[in-house]
């Protein structure tokens, strides 16, 4: 029987002349020239991680400052400039432009069987634009005035040229413009190499989770970014050709760039949560040798949770006083429903399974811890009373800490230790990276439980120096220590990896026994990703293809068109070993 | 197509809900018209697949018991690699500094952003490089 059933080439045939005459350019020409969603997947990875620790460092500096009541010295428009710039790298050039350009370009594709994105060379322009994105936003540090000082929300008025001269805040502000165009262009890449590019028989639902998040997200950045992008050029506009859209002395209104901000800037924070949990959802059924629990019931809590996400943006103004409260707050309160289902649904693939913690799992489980407790808070804070008493504390800060931590720094590099061995051939050393995961897992709840506390004593968000007789001393030390230990955590993850740099433990191609399609190609996979691929009868066809005898019982609706894939004799009762 | 246009469609249907129930209970005006942009985001393209998903036989891809034998052929044109994204990013990158740095930098910024649409489409004619 035929298992196996080549696809040729893409190109191959069209092109003749073309196809597949490599002569492999050399390294820093390859990185500028390869339209190659792998290659761009990594350097979008790459990028992002450096900008994850500047920004780490720059957290750490601002710890030093608050671990005393008078601070170390630190200049009050130093520490502005750096908790803005921390804000920013982490939100706009590491938590989202890691999962959804690194990770997703690389994963998606290989998940729909599909041998490149659907337009790979507007996929280099991406990354090329969220690269000098980024350079923009860290020239402002070059600068005579210093980098942008206004938070990482940039709030106008005090983001307008009166309050916030020099040209840190515009190239803060273009930078925000080239990482927008970034974003909107990898969004209807995915959208377009999802609709069009996928294998035959992968139906939209029998896409691994991963990607239908990654569909998910995509339709958000479509629908947030541009408002941002607007928003953007209306505050350069203010700031550069006399226009009062948001100055009050004009017949402006500040408030209507707070409602243009969250209406990006609430899809943001799932547009940097959906990735995450997508990853966790690849990670534990494989981990947890189960098949995925409520395969459907994590697709539909996906759309609730993104469709809900878009109406709740002025839950961060209840404080201005000029929002629907009950409406956002109703609307905050419900996004816990979905999100409570996909916890079940976690717990549930988890349940009765035969778990193993390599690396890998053990970060997703941390991500559910962490994302319990931030997403808890969240639906404290979703109430206005709570909101009203807590809004701009440290109670906040470290809310969104945990969530945000929980995501992109917990489910993501469960994501890089997951997909490493795929992507370069080469396993990290685990016994690492659970001393990686446990040192992080303990700086994590030392550095953001005493945060709670300082927020409910009344610490607010923002500031470089405090009164030393409030009580806030030792608890600001606890978080310093722990902020130091999540530091030194992540030297131990560059250990990892110039041990698995310097002396390789090959992976092979499915180290973990994975489910989805990516585990089914070569490591690294080759150009144009599949030399063949195995048929796709279910959510997951490589594990299919690797346990022909395995009993898989069909249920539901669609039952019997599940019945036709590998292992269906089997589970038929006939046991006439198809293979 | 059906999924992906119901998908979309459904996209639509929730935004004009909330947007009409926003707009009643607040009168507020900038949310009010986001949340029509995103009606016409997804109906757009949605309403499009809707029409199309209608007029054609599902892809092999729709149907759960499409062969990987009816998928064989030329999936796509997918071009090689390419300088013309870095110069035309390179362009935008100084266009962008422009508004930053003083108004000379869109002289180099157009010049590159020119050079490489040409780039592209005489690339896209030849099919790729590699």
């Amino acid at each position: 029987m035929t298992l196996l059933q080549q696809r040729p080439p893409a190109g191959a045939g069209d092109h003749p002349e073309h196809a597949e005459h490599h002569d492999e350019p050399t390294f820093i020409v390859k990185w500028l020239t390869s339209t190659d969603h792998k290659v761009i997947g990594i350097n979008y990875m790459v990028t992002a991680i450096v900008m994850f620790y500047l920004s780490g460092v720059m957290a750490l500096a601002m710890r030093v400052q608050l671990s005393s009541p008078s601070g170390v010295g630190m200049s009050l428009q130093t520490y502005n400039e750096l908790f803005t710039m921390h804000g920013s790298l982490m939100l706009y050039l590491f938590a989202g432009p890691f999962a959804f350009g690194g990770l997703a370009n690389y994963i998606v594709p290989m998940q729909v069987g599909a041998p490149d994105m659907a337009f790979p060379r507007l996929n280099a322009f991406s990354y090329w634009l969220y690269l000098t994105g980024s350079i923009t936003m860290l020239l402002g540090f070059l600068t005579s005035t210093g980098a942008a000082a206004f938070g990482w929300v940039a709030y106008a008025p005090l983001s307008t040229s009166t309050y916030s001269p020099g040209p840190g805040a515009d190239l803060w502000i273009i930078s925000l413009f080239l990482t927008g165009f970034s974003a909107v262009f990898t969004g209807v890449n995915l959208v377009a190499t999802i609709f069009y590019l996928r294998a035959p028989g992968m139906t939209m639902w029998r896409m691994p989770i991963f990607t239908w998040n990654m569909l998910v997200t995509a339709l958000l950045i479509l629908i947030a970014f541009p408002v941002l992008t607007a928003a953007m050029v209306f505050l350069w506009t203010d700031r550069h050709l006399g226009t009062h859209i948001y100055t009050v002395a004009g017949g402006g209104v500040p408030v209507l760039y707070q409602n243009l901000f969250w209406f990006f800037g609430h899809p943001e924070v799932y547009i940097l949560a959906l990735p995450y949990f997508g990853i966790a959802t690849e990670i534990i059924p494989v981990f947890s040798r189960k098949p995925v629990f409520g395969y459907k019931g994590l697709v539909f809590a996906t759309l609730a949770i993104a469709a809900l996400s878009t109406g709740v943006w002025a839950h961060h103004m209840f404080t201005t006083g000029t929002v629907l409260l009950p409406f956002f707050s109703l609307l905050s309160l419900l996004i816990a429903v979905p999100t409570g289902v996909k916890f079940f649904n976690w717990i549930g693939t988890m349940w009765r399974g035969q778990i193993s913690f390599k690396t890998p799992m053990l970060f997703c489980v941390g991500f559910l811890l962490a994302f319990l407790m931030g997403g808890l808070t969240g639906v404290m804070l979703a109430s206005p009373p709570i909101d009203f008493a807590t809004h701009d504390t440290y109670f906040v800060v470290a809310h969104f800490h945990q969530v945000l931590f929980g995501t992109a720094v917990f489910a993501g590099f469960a994501g890089f230790y997951f997909w490493y061995p795929k992507m370069f051939g080469r396993m990290l050393h685990d016994g690492l990276g659970k001393a990686h995961f446990w040192t992080m897992f303990v700086g994590f709840w030392l550095t953001y439980l005493p945060q709670y506390v300082l927020g409910l004593h009344g610490m607010p968000r923002r500031i470089a120096t405090y009164p030393s007789g409030l009580g806030w001393t030792a608890l600001n030390m606890a978080s310093t220590v722990g902020s130091f230990i999540i530091g030194a955590s992540f030297l131990i993850m560059l250990v990892n990896l110039w041990v698995s740099w310097r002396r390789p433990v090959p992976a092979g191609d499915n180290p973990w026994d994975g489910h989805a399609l990516e585990w089914f190609a070569s490591s690294p996979p080759v150009h144009h990703n599949f030399e063949k691929l195995p048929p796709i009868r279910s959510e997951r066809p490589t594990w299919d293809f690797n346990h022909p005898d395995a009993r898989t019982i069909p249920h539901g609706r669609h039952a019997e068109h599940e019945l036709v894939g590998a292992g269906a004799s089997a589970a038929r009762g006939d046991d006439t070993t198809g293979a | 197509m059906k999924v992906e246009s119901r998908l979309l469609v459904g996209v639509a249907l929730f935004f004009l809900v909330t947007g009409v129930g926003y707009w009643f209970w607040s009168y507020e005006q900038s949310g009010t018209v986001m949340l029509i942009g995103a009606v016409l985001l997804g109906m757009v393209p949605g309403g499009y697949y809707l029409w199309w998903s209608q007029r054609m036989k599902p892809r092999p891809e729709d149907r759960p018991d499409g062969t990987l034998e009816e998928g064989a052929g030329v999936i796509g044109a997918f071009p090689g690699s390419s300088i013309w994204p870095f110069v035309m990013a390179m362009g935008l990158f100084s266009c962008a500094l422009a508004a930053v740095f003083g108004l000379w930098l869109l002289a180099p910024g157009f010049a590159a952003v020119f050079f490489a649409a040409i780039g592209y489409t005489v690339e896209s004619r030849r099919g790729g490089t590699v």
